[in-house]
């Protein structure tokens, strides 16, 4: 645990930053934008795992590995979010949300 | 010192995920997220967790920051700005964040946590050791699971990037040598076109 920092001031700000990337995924209109709000959501929950199990079972190990699969999956959705973005530019020529209306062409 | 450390990287995080949010260029939005994640790293420098801060930082701010920054290249037009919502709904999304925010601090500051007061260090042994065991406690089901899901990941990100159709373009118009010629006769007939342009 951080000396002189309660688990509450963590929390606060891994909420702060979940309802940034909410507000972000409400109000953008680029599927690329949209992307980086959905990591700022992740991250931030995977913040509040670690210091979870930081501040109220140290002993424990189960946090923290959560923690690393949720990065593992993060890493394979972007991978995946690129390639059908660069897919839907290919054949859409934009990556509008509004643009992209039909699924397939 | 750790508390002034912890403060100013909160700042650093709240403002750059603030400004990812709302800029207008794309590039510039991705270089705020990463400086978000560099951010997350340190707080996992501070809780002593170094083995999740290595991973935050070459996962996160080495991987994931630098495939968004290629697509971005590839599909974007850098000079370009991002269209933004009406304000309204700019407004009443950051109210309705707002409102969820409220419900979240209020649980969380109203909810009694009993820290544990202890601090023990994790070594990247125990971290593996737990990873790979079957006993109790392990994870060695979840963690050959994300191995396979990685694996279909790729192949899907493969097939899917590669794909098989261009872009449709329109026909092109089939050009008629007869109609062509009869067009410039007509022309010369009716003196549209100057007689030393062609030659005659």
């Amino acid at each position: 645990m951080i000396p002189g920092v309660s688990i509450n001031e963590i929390l606060t700000l891994t909420s702060i930053l979940f309802f940034i990337g909410v507000y972000g995924f409400i109000t953008r209109k680029n599927l690329i934008s949209i992307l980086i709000s959905v990591e700022l959501i992740l991250n931030s929950s995977v913040i509040n795992f670690v210091v979870i199990n930081k501040y109220l079972y140290p002993e424990l190990l189960q946090g923290m590995v959560y923690s690393i699969f949720i990065i593992a999956v993060a890493a394979a959705e972007t991978a995946l979010a690129v390639a059908i973005i660069i897919n839907i530019y290919r054949r859409t020529g934009s990556v509008e949300v509004s643009e992209t209306e039909t699924m397939k062409h | 010192m750790e508390k002034v450390i912890f403060y100013i990287l909160a700042i650093i995080m709240v403002a750059s995920a603030v400004a990812a949010v709302s800029s207008r260029k794309m590039l510039r939005s991705v270089v705020y997220l990463l400086f978000v994640l560099i951010g997350a790293a340190g707080l996992y420098f501070q809780m002593d967790y170094n083995f999740l801060a290595a991973i935050q930082l070459t996962v996160y701010a080495g991987g994931v920051v630098v495939l968004i920054i290629f697509s971005v290249l590839l599909i974007h037009h850098i000079e370009m700005e991002l269209e933004v919502a009406k304000k309204s709904r700019r407004a009443i999304s950051s109210l309705l964040c707002l409102l969820g925010l409220s419900v979240f601090l209020a649980t969380i500051y109203a909810h009694p946590f009993e820290a544990a007061g202890v601090t023990t260090t994790t070594t990247t042994a125990e971290i593996g050791r737990a990873l790979l065991s079957f006993e109790k406690q392990g994870f060695i089901l979840p963690f050959e699971v994300i191995s396979v899901l990685l694996l279909s990941a790729m192949i899907g990100a493969i097939v899917i990037a590669k794909g098989g159709k261009q872009i449709k373009q329109p026909p092109l118009e089939k050009v008629d040598p007869e109609k062509i010629l009869q067009n410039i006769s007509k022309e010369i007939k009716e003196k549209k076109v100057p007689e030393e342009e062609i030659g005659v």
